[in-house]
């Protein structure tokens, strides 16, 4: 390829960052609330919750992300509820080649997905904590949510940053599993380009585009770190 | 009248009886010592009234309100909540381990339940506890974490952040058993200023000499019963229990 088709290239995939930024982003903003919520009720009490929680879990991350991305983007129109007004809505009529029906399916498969993930990290944080901050918030007459919003929750934060950056990193690079249904972001653009030129070229530049994403990432997680690093 | 009352309170783990038919009184302004070896129940006892362990029966009334309304089928009914939280309020505890809370300065711990419980003014609360601090000596330490402090340190500030509830008594469950002897000293000291302000303490220890010396009234706990109470000198200088008579000797001898 010569210097200008490789310019030329690299404007076309850093135009499809967008849509894959968009991915990063939204599967971040549902699957951590989602993961705290599944979290909880993985240490629910009541056996059955934390047991149906637990399928859940295995599921999510006992098969490939792709796998469930191409399920849930075919399962969608096929499910009889998808003719309620609801979910025409929400999936944009349940056009399977529209692009927002593709980016809210897309969206659906990587929240549920990393919200196990995040989960598991979640749990692990909070079973981390010693039993000995509830006893002395109790003692203190402080209410159960208090101490889980004021006692608990900010030292979970600092000890799930460095797994939770892991995760992030990965979605990072999951976001490609999105060309499995066809959804223009950098890989498939890359790919496209790699096809019309004949050439590895253009998978380099994606590539390059995804480490300097994490590249950033990794600034930041570790900035994170050490700002939390004022306590052991 | 007492401010604690405790009458055949009993506690099971599994099946296994850790408290037998515990009944005792703390008055106002009185220092009692509970001693005993370990595994005799001297620290469920303090979590049973605490409420950090639910007891299996008896009755406990702190400042004349019950914790234990009622018996149903042989099983206890603690009061409505309310009830639980002012005693709580009224009871503050000292763990062994300190328990601070690591994410917060000094100050923050200490003014933390002040704000979010009695809700206090940030301002009224972080004058309690410059106050605490002061007489805790640890005034320069008020913006420090837990993690800068030393152990006998971070037990003053869990000593501070207990009274700043301002509670009519204060439990100590075993508060130098993770210190060495020099921080221990520390910690004695600060609860005997305690004692001379008529605080009311009920404090479980293996420091006998210190227990003899600063307690107006010992109990000695074996295998989850009272075996022997008095005042110190009975307990420690002319028991004629065969049981006390062994621990105390043995504690003798160990630090002889």
């Amino acid at each position: 390829m010569s210097w200008d088709e490789i310019l030329q290239c690299t404007g076309i995939i850093a135009r499809y960052l967008v849509p894959t930024l968009k991915i990063f982003g939204f599967t971040l903003i549902f699957s951590i609330p989602l993961g705290m919520v599944v979290a909880l009720l993985k240490m629910c009490k009541f056996k059955p919750v934390s047991w149906l929680v637990n399928v859940y879990i295995l599921i999510m991350r006992g098969t490939p992300l792709m796998l469930q991305i191409i399920t849930i983007y075919y399962a969608i129109p096929m499910m009889k509820v998808s003719d309620s007004a609801f979910l025409q809505n929400l999936f944009a009529g349940v056009d399977i080649k529209s692009e927002s029906y593709q980016f809210n399916a897309l969206i659906v498969a990587f929240a549920l997905n990393y919200a196990a993930y995040f989960a598991e990290i979640f749990r692990g944080g909070i079973e981390s904590i010693p039993k000995g901050q509830y006893e002395a918030a109790a003692a203190l007459g402080m209410t159960k949510t208090q101490t889980f919003f004021r006692i608990i929750l900010p030292q979970v934060v600092k000890r799930i940053v460095p797994a939770s950056s892991n995760e992030v990193i990965t979605l990072v690079k999951d976001t490609s599993l999105a060309s499995a249904i066809a959804y223009a972001e950098i890989f498939r653009k890359a790919k496209e380009q790699m096809i019309t030129y004949s050439n590895l070229t253009p998978l380099f530049i994606a590539g390059l585009f995804y480490f300097v994403m994490n590249a950033v990432l990794t600034v930041l997680f570790t900035a994170i770190e050490k700002k939390l690093d004022y306590y052991k | 009248m007492a401010i604690l009352e405790v009458r055949n309170l009993s506690k099971s783990f599994d099946g296994f009886e850790v408290l037998k038919d515990i009944s005792f009184d703390v008055e106002k302004g009185e220092v009692v010592a509970i001693i005993g070896p370990s595994g005799s129940g001297k620290s469920t006892l303090l979590r049973c009234i605490n409420q950090l362990e639910k007891a299996g029966g008896g009755t406990v009334k702190v400042c004349g309100m019950d914790l234990i309304a009622d018996y149903k089928n042989g099983k206890p009914v603690y009061s409505p909540a309310e009830t639980l939280r002012a005693i709580r309020l009224k009871i503050g505890l000292v763990f062994q381990n300190f328990n601070l809370f690591p994410h917060m300065s000094v100050m923050k711990n200490i003014t933390e339940a002040p704000v979010c419980v009695l809700k206090k003014s940030r301002q009224e609360a972080e004058k309690t506890a410059a106050a605490l601090l002061e007489k805790m000596g640890l005034s320069q330490k008020a913006n420090a974490y837990p993690c800068e402090l030393s152990g006998g340190q971070q037990q003053r500030v869990s000593i501070a952040r207990a009274l700043a509830l301002n509670p009519e008594l204060l439990f100590f469950d075993e508060p130098t058993s993770a210190l060495d002897p020099e921080l221990t000293g520390e910690i004695l000291k600060v609860i005997k200023e305690l004692a001379k302000e008529k605080m009311t303490m009920v404090i479980v220890t293996h420091e006998m000499a210190f227990a003899r010396d600063v307690a107006d009234h010992v109990i000695f706990m074996d295998g989850g019963v009272i075996v022997e109470e008095g005042t110190p000198e009975q307990v420690f200088g002319e028991t004629k229990n065969e049981r006390t008579k062994q621990f105390l000797q043995r504690y003798n001898n160990d630090y002889k």
